[in-house]
């Protein structure tokens, strides 16, 4: 995995701050090209992995990086699904079970329906299988070597005790599409100790870590003592706690963390784009030095590099949340 | 521990299971649903013992407590069980079908004193919590007139086959939508006691309203006007905001953030003359386990808390929740 990920919430007018600035931002990416041109900048400043919900409109941007591959060798995408909203809205007009009809793909559902439960009960999990499968078509023929189950279906498995379902997600997107399985979650410690008891080892878990606790369930320091002492590799979301921290700050607290692999950051301008993986490369460069100074190993032509930060590290602009 | 069990494990009931599921001071003994697939479900992947039968799950699961998610039409009957056996009760919203039925459950609740609480998980939510401060306060001086707003896409093409598009069941925008807004306006301006004329408008749905537009007052006569539509698909979620005008200001509040512009340097602490913008992060704290909002996991904390007496079961009560379905009763009384 990347040390920087590029996501997608900006373009789906999600923002955890303002309904009207998420609509603002609805009809500024209404259009596929402004979310590509997005990405390209996120691309020129060396970030190549874009993680994004399957929202229907992603099926367009997958379609375009197909047809470009010159452009889009190292491009790679981090599916999460389901995109949720989709499947909520639908379950408060159609029921369960109307949902399932609906989404299931093909004729499967009809006959399991007219087999009756004895037979559905025997398929629950090919019915996830093909959920899964619908959502990863968009995706054929692309980069997508982790893929991610959303927070609010992982937490409410977690919190149903189901972890059997999310064991296997596990073995199915390893078998079918040879990549690795990793879950969102607003949960961080409950999932990590419970992955790990199931056996599923070195998971891939994605949660909101920023320096004032936002959207860290059960408290920052359980979040902190997780990083230190499980084996887990951690995709930090939310660095900025949408907003709320200043950019300097909120990057440096979360590169000085142990075992979180990657930071996700979404942004919509390319100066923002620009400043936050500057802010990232900066910290991880001023760590190494004092890792390599600690082992004595210090070598002065480096500080070179690292005084070509400060605009950067002084900027307190506002960049959009994560 | 407290013994919780569960009825009606569809889209609120199973989110309400999972929150509970996690919780510390929880006990899952009993999770009873009419669908034999989610029930199936359950006991092949969870370790909650599962019920089809109600009465059966009540008597050999002897909760302390019930969590009540099925169609509101069902309420009643399901409400007026437990609390008759003296078991705590929370109930999703709206509380009842009708304000007579409401009363009756509101007055038997009081009588056997347990713990009532139903699910409008707005008032869970800081931005709320901090407008109804503000209004407290009195630094938006008199009051003239408030509006209340929600949109949403639940229903945006012709189509229903669930309890949500039955009138008898308690479907339509104004039994599921509009209610979170009367029940915020009564508790940061209301009562609301007047409804002034109303106009229930179906966009797609056959047989209820997919949109709510009503003009209400509250006793002292502070004038409001209420906009409800679940047929909106510009919006990704559902949205939900007030505004409240006074002769000092103008305050404008919805889930992530309240604005609140002061006329005067006579502001609260933290604020200033002219516009002001806060953060729901401002105000709001960490839960123990999140699910789909803080808002979802700190109204159960709250219910539990009271089971113990830690905190004063005085926030979504029956009786307020009764006073929002009082109001929906005069809302389609005053139909135009």
């Amino acid at each position: 995995m990347e040390r920087i990920i590029f996501g997608d919430n900006q373009f789906f007018a999600v923002n955890h701050l303002s309904d009207e600035k998420s609509r603002e931002q609805s009809i500024r990416f209404n259009n596929i090209a402004a979310i590509i041109n997005t990405i390209d900048h996120a691309r020129a400043a060396g970030v190549e992995t874009f993680m994004c919900t399957t929202h229907d409109r992603i099926s367009l941007l997958c379609d375009y990086v197909r047809v470009h591959p010159e452009k889009y060798g190292e491009f790679k995408i981090f599916p999460c699904m389901p995109y949720a909203h989709k499947y909520a809205n639908a379950v408060t007009e159609l029921g369960i079970v109307g949902t399932l009809k609906e989404f299931v793909p093909g004729n499967f559902m009809g006959s399991i329906f007219k087999g009756g439960l004895a037979m559905l009960s025997k398929d629950y999990f090919s019915i996830m299988e093909l959920l899964v499968d619908a959502e990863m078509k968009m995706f054929a023929g692309l980069k997508t070597p982790v893929i991610f189950l959303q927070n609010v279906v992982t937490d409410l498995l977690l919190g149903l005790g189901m972890i059997d379902v999310l064991i296997h997600f596990h073995k199915y997107v390893e078998k079918k599409y040879h990549a690795e399985a990793g879950f969102i979650t607003m949960n961080l410690p409950k999932l990590a100790s419970q992955l790990l008891d199931a056996g599923i080892e070195n998971p891939i878990i994605c949660a909101s870590i920023n320096k004032i606790g936002f959207r860290m369930s059960g408290g920052r320091e359980a979040y902190e003592e997780c990083l230190r002492t499980l084996k887990i590799r951690v995709i930090a979301m939310q660095v900025l706690a949408a907003g709320a921290i200043p950019p300097a700050e909120a990057v440096e607290y979360v590169c000085n963390l142990p075992n979180v692999c990657s930071i996700l950051f979404g942004a919509s301008s390319k100066t923002n784009i620009r400043e936050t993986t500057t802010l990232i490369n900066g910290f991880d460069l001023a760590n190494a030095e004092h890792a390599l100074r600690r082992a004595g190993s210090y070598n002065k032509s480096s500080q070179v590099i690292t005084s070509s930060l400060p605009s950067a590290f002084a900027s307190g602009a506002q960049l959009n949340g994560v | 521990m407290r013994k919780v069990a569960l009825v009606g494990a569809g889209k609120m009931g199973i989110s309400h299971l999972s929150i509970l599921g996690a919780h510390p001071k929880v006990d899952i003994v009993g999770v009873c649903d009419s669908s034999k697939i989610v029930v199936d479900v359950l006991k092949r992947y969870s370790k909650f013992p599962c019920f089809t039968d109600y009465d059966e799950m009540l008597d050999k699961a002897n909760p302390d407590a019930v969590v009540v998610a099925v169609p509101t039409k069902y309420h009643s009957a399901l409400v007026k069980k437990a609390v008759t056996q003296k078991r705590h009760v929370f109930a999703e919203k709206p509380l009842s079908l009708s304000s007579i039925e409401g009363l009756e459950l509101v007055k038997l609740v009081e009588e056997k004193k347990i713990v009532n609480q139903v699910g409008y998980h707005n008032k869970f939510i800081g931005t709320f919590r901090q407008l109804k401060r503000l209004i407290g306060s009195g630094y938006l001086g008199d009051l003239f007139h408030f509006q209340g707003e929600a949109y949403g896409p639940v229903v945006t093409r012709p189509k229903n086959s669930n309890w949500r598009g039955d009138p008898k069941e308690g479907g339509g925008c104004l039994m599921d939508y509009a209610s979170h807004v009367i029940d915020l306006l009564n508790d940061v301006v209301g009562p609301i006691k007047k409804v002034k004329g109303s106009i229930l408008k179906s966009c797609y749905s056959n047989d209820v309203e997919d949109a709510v537009y009503a003009l209400v007052a509250t006793e002292d006569d502070l004038s409001g006007v209420i906009s409800v539509n679940w047929s909106d698909e510009s919006y990704r979620k559902m949205s939900t905001s007030i505004t409240i005008v006074g002769s000092e200001g103008k305050a404008v509040c919805d889930a992530t953030q309240i604005k609140v512009y002061f006329k005067t340097n006579d502001v609260p602490k933290g604020y200033s003359k002219g516009w002001n913008i806060k953060y729901v992060t401002d105000f709001t704290d960490n839960v123990d386990f999140y699910l789909r909002g803080e808002e979802y996991s700190a109204q159960l904390d709250y219910f539990v808390e009271a089971m113990s007496g830690n905190v004063a079961n005085s926030v979504n009560t029956f009786r307020s929740a009764w006073e929002t379905d009082h109001v929906i009763t005069l809302i389609k009384q005053n139909s135009n």
